[in-house]
């Protein structure tokens, strides 16, 4: 009897699932990276409104983890698209071609990190150096000599009599994130090629610079705080002697609790990312499949959302959910592109 | 002891007796404070969490009189194809222009509009198809205000000031005007409870979350009832003890001790990569949360079939009944109290589940109301951390809202498991 129940649902299940699978996907599958999550959404739900098709549905997996399921091949279980905060990497363009997937990559506009602290305290004014030196594991001898020891700064002043004698706690993003990526690449990175032989050493061993730039001090006083950036902007007001570090649209939308730090004298605020002045900026991405384009009703469609004036535009929608425009000539290239579908060849030919 | 007086072994009790007294209150003090603790977390949380969410059951609204003009809809009849094309903006935008008339140049026009949602066409958009005698006629609207103005005018009520953040000064004045003046309500949310995900505060909803749960919970439950039961009878009515069976118990008393996400990604392997459902569906969740439920299921079933007594069987088994209808007609109804609390347990459990559904594509932002088993889902967990990560500030009333439809969800699935225990239970 139980034998017989346990063989009859068994044979169900296996029916359903045959059948699942011959039904085809009528809706866009979206991936990818937390940052883009929020612009990929909008775009959706604009998209799905003002035309007959059913609303992408859209998966926050970051960066990396987008790639992988991106990647995977071609067919109707894969994702269509991924949102990425970076550009796609060499391996993984390759593992992509490597699975037959043609990859159409599409620049849709920056976002900027800010290093935050809360409203009452003072503002901060530092530079990418400061940056490094409060914060990377190892850092260069002060006395001048050109050896690493770890990290020996306690307090801003340390770093440079001009900050304030307050101890050096940022809070931050774990590795997974592709905020805490783009921080290193930018900010970290920016300040530790100011060191001449740190600079010349990215020519001759390159793992080993990056080490130095990226490697983040591990004693406490970067914590990491998760990947809720709504939580460090409460630690933040909670803790007015610590600074933290997230996504913009989080400081747009936070401006009565917490104050963007300057970083070279210059604010993080729209228009600066815009034009390029505040140094810690990124560009975000889109990457399409070309194989899916004919076959998954609305890619093209919403592709041609993505890009239009109202959507990406410095007036458009997303500017107004906190994402940077790219400038208008770069808008209408990238949008001329991605009518055609152009698939990426090899990054370094680009 | 037999050099002592009466009144010597009185007088050495009596001494003891205060400091018994004392650990006796000590103990019962211990145990009323461990309680108090825990009430109060309880009332922590829930004060918390309903002050911050409460908000979210009221919208701020604008009312505007609005004409339907042919003209700027660009229409001439109301048929579905003109409807998809009539340009809805543009009349609300003309009666924020009525409204506010000394408002000129584009910034300020911008702003102007600004002030009510951007699914306020889509409202119009229904009432025209609803009633397409409008057609021509002017009527007055309530439109959901924007999230900036939402949370603005929330905030007027903390402090006089409120929280104007990305609300200008001019922006400011207008709300005012309309406050005064009686078209700018708080009114309940409605949209709260028929919408599904939506990346504008005022227009999100809770429903696709919580219709995604209902299907997930229906999958765990018809397959992990049947199965959990049969395999607690199995094992306790049937199966030999040996050292087979003892390997199975220990592996499931292990299982229900495996972290969750282990169980995703299982799912992901075997019902999406190898049977190739699709991603997001409740049914792959369902699936994945049945493995989960499972354990917890079969050691609760095997529990309440161990405390039926053994005279219950021996009684039937005397009378002529076969294995099966001992099981069946008597040992089963008596332990049916018991595999069900179990079961609502594990239901509740696998209703606050969020780390196995990341791993087959439940954490995604669904606008879509699921109608089926198959449809892309997410559940009610999932939402709310979606939500709890969001920029917008309007979404954390919103979150602390989506706790609170969670937590009544669990309070009625566990109180229906003390209610189904109280009525089914039998005492020998």
């Amino acid at each position: 009897m139980n034998k017989q129940i346990l063989a009859t649902s068994l044979a169900a299940l296996t029916l359903a699932t045959s059948q699942v699978a011959l039904a085809a996907r009528d809706y866009i599958s979206v991936v990818g990276s937390s940052t883009v999550y929020p612009f990929t959404t909008t775009v959706a739900e604009r998209f799905s409104r003002a035309t007959q098709f059913k609303t992408p549905v859209v998966e926050s997996t970051g960066t990396g983890g987008g790639m992988k399921l991106f990647c995977q091949g071609v067919g109707e279980s894969t994702a269509d698209i991924t949102g990425a905060s970076r550009r796609i990497k060499q391996s993984e363009l390759e593992m992509c071609n490597g699975n037959g997937v043609d990859v159409v990559e599409v620049q849709i506009g920056y976002d900027g990190i800010v290093l935050a602290n809360a409203k009452k305290a003072t503002p901060f004014k530092v530079s990418r150096k400061d940056i490094f030196l409060a914060l990377a594991k190892e850092v260069p001898n002060p006395n001048g000599s050109e050896t690493l020891i770890a990290n020996p700064y306690k307090t801003w002043k340390d770093v440079n009599p001009a900050l304030p004698n307050t101890k050096i706690e940022v809070l931050g993003p774990p590795p997974t994130s592709g905020t805490r990526d783009a921080f290193a690449e930018l900010a970290m990175e920016g300040g530790c090629k100011t060191f001449d032989w740190i600079a010349a050493m990215k020519k001759e061993d390159k793992s080993a610079y990056k080490a130095i730039c990226h490697n983040l001090r591990e004693d406490g006083a970067y914590i990491e705080a998760g990947e809720n950036d709504n939580l460090i902007v409460n630690k933040l007001v909670a803790n007015p002697n610590a600074l933290g570090i997230f996504g913009f649209s989080f400081l747009d939308q936070n401006a009565d609790k917490v104050q963007g730090s300057l970083i070279e004298g210059k604010a993080p605020t729209f228009d600066s990312i815009a034009d390029q002045s505040y140094p810690v900026s990124r560009p975000l991405f889109i990457y399409v499949k070309k194989a899916h384009a004919d076959v998954v009703p609305g890619i093209k469609q919403f592709l041609a959302e993505f890009t239009s004036e109202r959507a990406w535009g410095d007036e458009g929608y997303l500017a107004d959910k906190g994402m940077i425009p790219l400038p208008q000539e770069k808008r209408q290239q990238v949008a001329t592109d991605v009518r055609k579908l152009n698939a990426l060849g090899n990054l370094a030919a680009k | 002891m037999t050099n002592l007086t009466q009144t010597q072994v009185r007088e050495r009790i009596e001494k003891r007796l205060a400091s018994r007294h004392r650990k006796e209150k000590m103990f019962r003090g211990m145990g009323i404070a461990s309680i108090a603790f825990g009430v109060l977390a309880v009332v922590i949380l829930f004060s918390d969490i309903i002050s911050k969410g409460s908000g979210a059951f009221v919208q701020t609204a604008i009312e505007l009189e609005v004409h339907y003009d042919a003209q700027v809809l660009g229409i001439d009849k109301v048929d579905d194809e003109s409807l998809a094309w009539a340009n809805f903006s543009g009349v609300i935008r003309e009666a924020l222009r009525e409204r506010f008339p000394s408002v000129t140049g584009r910034s300020d026009k911008r702003e102007l509009y600004s002030l009510v949602s951007s699914g306020a066409p889509f409202t119009l958009r229904d009432r025209l198809a609803a009633n397409p005698q409008l057609l021509g006629k002017s009527e007055k609207v309530w439109f959901a205000a924007d999230d900036d103005v939402d949370t603005f005018v929330k905030s007027l009520k903390d402090s006089k000031e409120g929280f104007r953040g990305r609300t200008s000064e001019q922006k400011a004045g207008w709300i005012e005007q309309l406050l005064d003046s009686g078209e700018l309500k708080k009114r309940f949310n409605t949209t709260f409870f028929t919408n599904g995900d939506s990346r504008e505060p005022e227009q999100a909803g809770i429903r696709a979350a919580l219709m995604g749960s209902l299907f997930t919970l229906l999958v765990t439950l018809a397959l992990s009832f049947p199965i959990g039961v049969a395999a607690a009878i199995y094992l306790e009515e049937y199966a030999p003890k040996n050292r087979w069976t003892d390997l199975i118990e220990v592996n499931i008393n292990n299982l229900a001790a495996v972290p969750s996400i282990v169980f995703g990604l299982l799912g992901l392997a075997i019902f999406i990569n190898f049977f190739e459902l699709p991603r997001s569906a409740p049914l792959v969740g369902g699936l994945v949360l049945t493995l989960m439920t499972l354990p917890t299921i079969i050691i609760s079933s095997r529990v309440a079939l161990k405390a039926v007594p053994p005279s219950i069987r021996e009684a039937a088994m005397g009378m002529g009944a076969s294995r099966m209808q001992v099981v069946f007609h008597h040992v089963l109804p008596l332990a049916m109290p018991g595999m069900l609390t179990g079961a609502i347990i594990g239901m509740a459990q696998a209703l606050g589940e969020t780390a196995p559904l990341l791993m087959i594509g439940m954490v995604a932002f669904i606008v879509d109301v699921p109608g089926g088993v198959t449809d892309p889902a997410t559940v009610l967990p999932v939402q709310i951390f979606l939500w709890a990560d969001s920029p917008e500030r309007a979404f954390v009333e919103r979150t602390s809202a989506a706790i609170m439809v969670l937590l009544s969800v669990l309070i009625l699935m566990n109180a229906s498991a003390v209610m189904l225990r109280k009525k089914l239970e039998r005492r020998w």
